[in-house]
């Protein structure tokens, strides 16, 4: 661990520029209407040539781990907490990548936002997003990281609700925040626990009481971490707000997708090795967890209709291949990682794309109402194309180098358990493919289906031109990051070195002509499908129970609202009836009680002066009474 | 010549002079029975004086009496007044001041 010097002593302004356009933006008001969305896209890029400048400093350092001490953020007596950035392997590679692919995102927002009015405060929210989830990854100790975790969780919210004058997207921010507050809560049990047993909660502090730590210490941190980043990644059980979050504009998808807050989970899984390593039982659950969503995400990408949920769902599987990566255990997280940056190029160069079909279509995002629109938009059909075999892994594309290397590292993972995760690993490439060749074909192949209002068009130039990058990055990141295992090389100091190439269970050669096999059966399957056939513009009411479940999510929302939701609502209204009748029938009951009797003692008032004389004889004679008896007992 | 008759004499008057007041609806009546019953009580108190052979006694009644003047001239002055604008005297009429 050396200290920044130079250049590297900046890197607070990676937060801290973003953090002050944001409210440059958010306050100026409309003045600033005019200029606002340059200066928004203007940051990013300001800070991924600053964070290019950092990335080649760090290189050139022989120790690659670099601290940069801003503050005393909380000093109490026996707990000291310094604000500081940590700037390693892991974090430029997230920085580049938050930067890279958020500059390009910013730079299409200005032509997709072009029509709205709230250009201005979409552009606050995205710097506030880019600077959260900046700090997220640049902090040094779990206390910074949870302060960027939960700015993401607030940018989120506020951009996956931006047009909030419609229903749907209210209540899908609010289930994001919800889903994502479930996860926080677990990070910070954990940090808690840190903060008891360890007294700080410092990355290295952490790390190196990890090796004394009891594996009840070790397996407790390690599930509560994965609560957390199953919330923030959109993991089994609590995937259900990302593909709601696709209410946001189309640019927010991408970034929330590509480049910030789904990767957090994975990031901080990454980042916690030493914690998981201590724990096997952890680190089963991250495999376990990685491998169900896996799954999962690609069951319901089959059968959605409308094209951003196809590829949320897509990256909900993604991600579960990240995790399955990053769960394996030391040597496989570059792996995790290097799937996330490309999945980070291809996965934003989809939603871009889909968003421009979306802006060509009037905002409609039903693929049965689309078809045929690679002659009429070519640039955004060949971006499409290429993040497309860049996803299914099609040879020398970026899926083919990185999911691969995960399928693989699977299978070698060894036993029972290997084969099985191998298995399911292999199924899921074979599903991506098929669902991903059907949004391809329902979208841009066939014929047209769109209605005679629609008048499609290719977009303008300042979409286009960070959609073509992020096309061409998707066909060829995968290579530049694989080659000479150039971005495990660099990873090794932050997660570890990777195994040495050894026995493996398939052979490679054969394990890859197995995968694009698997492919080609996907591809081929859904071609027949959908290519060959004319497709309905209507949904298809009688369909298989299988496209029913995968409609539905797999019932994922609907066990939630049979087993969170309405026992919530049931005990809510057991306790509003008991507030009503119980703890307000005593208070009003009470008042109740002494009204009605002071209204008949009232009666005794009647204002016949001899009745009253009469009482007042009464009580005379029986103060005499008592006295005598007193008197004479 | 026993004390006791005039402490049975003054009972007997307290009595009537009580359930004058209880029974009788007309003002000016009732205000004689209370009269009777101030007088009744002079009357012990002045018996006892004898019997204890002190002026304490008699002193108290000359109290009593200066009461009752005065109570005299207000509470005839509120039936004066009440009869004036009621046109009666009657105690049970004038039973406004109620819930």
């Amino acid at each position: 661990m050396t200290t920044a010097h130079g250049i590297q002593s900046a890197a607070w302004l990676l937060v801290a520029l973003p953090v002050l356009s944001a409210a440059v933006l958010l306050l100026a008001g409309k003045r600033a209407d005019k200029w606002a969305h340059w200066l928004g896209a203007l940051v990013p890029v300001v800070l991924f040539v600053y964070a290019a400048i950092l990335f080649f400093s760090i290189k050139s350092e022989s120790n690659r781990e670099i601290s940069l001490h801003l503050y005393s953020w909380i000093p109490v007596a026996g707990f000291q907490v310094d604000a500081g950035m940590l700037l390693d392997p892991l974090s430029m590679v997230f920085v580049l990548l938050i930067t890279g692919v958020g500059s390009l995102i910013h730079i299409y927002a200005v032509g997709y936002m072009a029509g709205d009015e709230g250009r201005r405060r979409f552009f606050g929210y995205f710097n506030l997003f880019i600077a959260a989830m900046l700090l997220l990854v640049l902090g040094n100790s779990f206390l910074s990281l949870y302060v960027g975790w939960e700015g993401v969780g607030l940018a989120s919210y506020l951009l996956i609700g931006f047009y909030q004058n419609r229903n749907s997207a209210a209540t899908a921010a609010k289930k994001a925040f919800i889903a994502n507050r479930v996860g926080d809560v677990g990070l910070s049990i954990a940090i808690m626990v840190m903060f008891a047993y360890f007294g700080t909660t410092s990355f290295d502090g952490v790390f190196a009481h990890m090796g004394g730590a009891s594996s009840g210490v070790a397996a407790a941190l390690g599930f509560m971490l994965l609560l957390g980043a199953c919330g923030k990644s959109g993991q089994f059980p609590l995937q259900t707000w990302l593909p709601d979050a696709m209410e946001g504009p189309t640019p927010v998808s991408a970034l929330i997708h590509a480049a910030t807050m789904v990767t957090a989970g994975v990031y901080l899984i990454a980042r916690s090795a030493p914690i998981f390593d201590q724990s096997q039982a952890a680190r089963t659950a991250v495999v376990v967890v990685g491998a169900i969503t896996l799954l999962y995400g690609c069951i319901c990408g089959c059968g959605q209709d409308d094209l951003k949920r196809v590829l949320a769902y897509s990256t909900v599987s993604q991600i579960g291949y990240m995790f399955l990566a990053v769960g394996l255990g030391p040597g496989v997280y570059a792996i995790g990682i290097m799937h996330l940056i490309g999945h980070g190029f291809f996965k934003a160069a989809l939603f871009l794309s889909a968003g421009s079909v979306m802006h060509a279509m009037n905002d409609r995002i039903d693929m049965r109402r689309f078809g045929g629109l690679a002659r009429v938009m070519p640039i955004t059909y060949g971006v499409f194309l290429c993040g497309f075999l860049a996803i299914i892994g099609f040879p020398l594309a970026t899926g083919f180098w990185t999911k691969d290397k995960i399928i693989e590292s699977a299978l070698d993972k060894g036993g029972t358990s290997g084969w099985i995760l191998g298995i399911v690993a292999l199924l899921g490439a074979g599903l991506t493919a098929f669902y991903m060749t059907r949004a391809l074909v329902m979208t841009f192949h066939g014929k047209r289906r769109w209605e005679d209002d629609v008048h499609p068009h290719e977009a303008p130039r300042v979409m286009t031109v960070p959609m073509i990058v992020l096309g061409v990055l998707s066909l060829v990141g995968g290579y530049l990051l694989i080659f000479g295992g150039g971005l495990q090389h660099w990873l090794t100091p932050s997660v570890g070195s990777s195994i040495e190439e050894g026995a493996h269970t398939v052979s490679p050669v054969v394990l890859t002509i197995l995968t694009l096999v698997v492919v080609a059966l996907g591809v081929g399957g859904a071609w027949v499908a959908f290519g060959m056939r004319p497709v309905p513009a209507t949904q298809p009411v009688v369909v298989s129970p299988i496209t029913t479940a995968a409609r539905k999510n797999l019932y994922a929302d609907a066990t939630n609202e049979a087993v969170l939701e309405r026992p919530g609502l049931w005990l809510t209204r057991a306790l509003v009836y008991l507030d009503n009748k119980g703890v307000d029938g005593v208070v009003n009951g009470l008042a109740a009680a002494f009204g009605g009797g002071s209204g008949r003692l009232r009666r005794l008032q009647t204002g016949f002066v001899r009745s009253y004389a009469l009482s007042m004889m009464a009580g005379a004679f029986a103060v005499i009474a008592v006295l005598l008896a007193v008197r004479f007992s | 010549m026993t004390p006791t008759y005039y402490l049975v004499l003054s009972a007997a008057l307290f009595t009537i002079g009580a359930v004058g007041v209880l029974v009788r609806r007309n003002a000016i009546v009732v205000f004689m029975c209370v009269e009777l019953m101030l007088n009744a009580v002079n009357l012990t108190l002045v018996t006892f004086s004898r019997i204890n052979g002190t002026l304490d006694g008699q002193v108290i009644a000359f109290f009593v009496m200066i009461v009752a003047a005065a109570e005299v001239v207000i509470g005839l002055a509120i039936i004066m007044s009440i009869f004036r604008t009621r046109r009666s005297a009657s105690v049970d009429d004038a039973n406004l001041l109620k819930y």
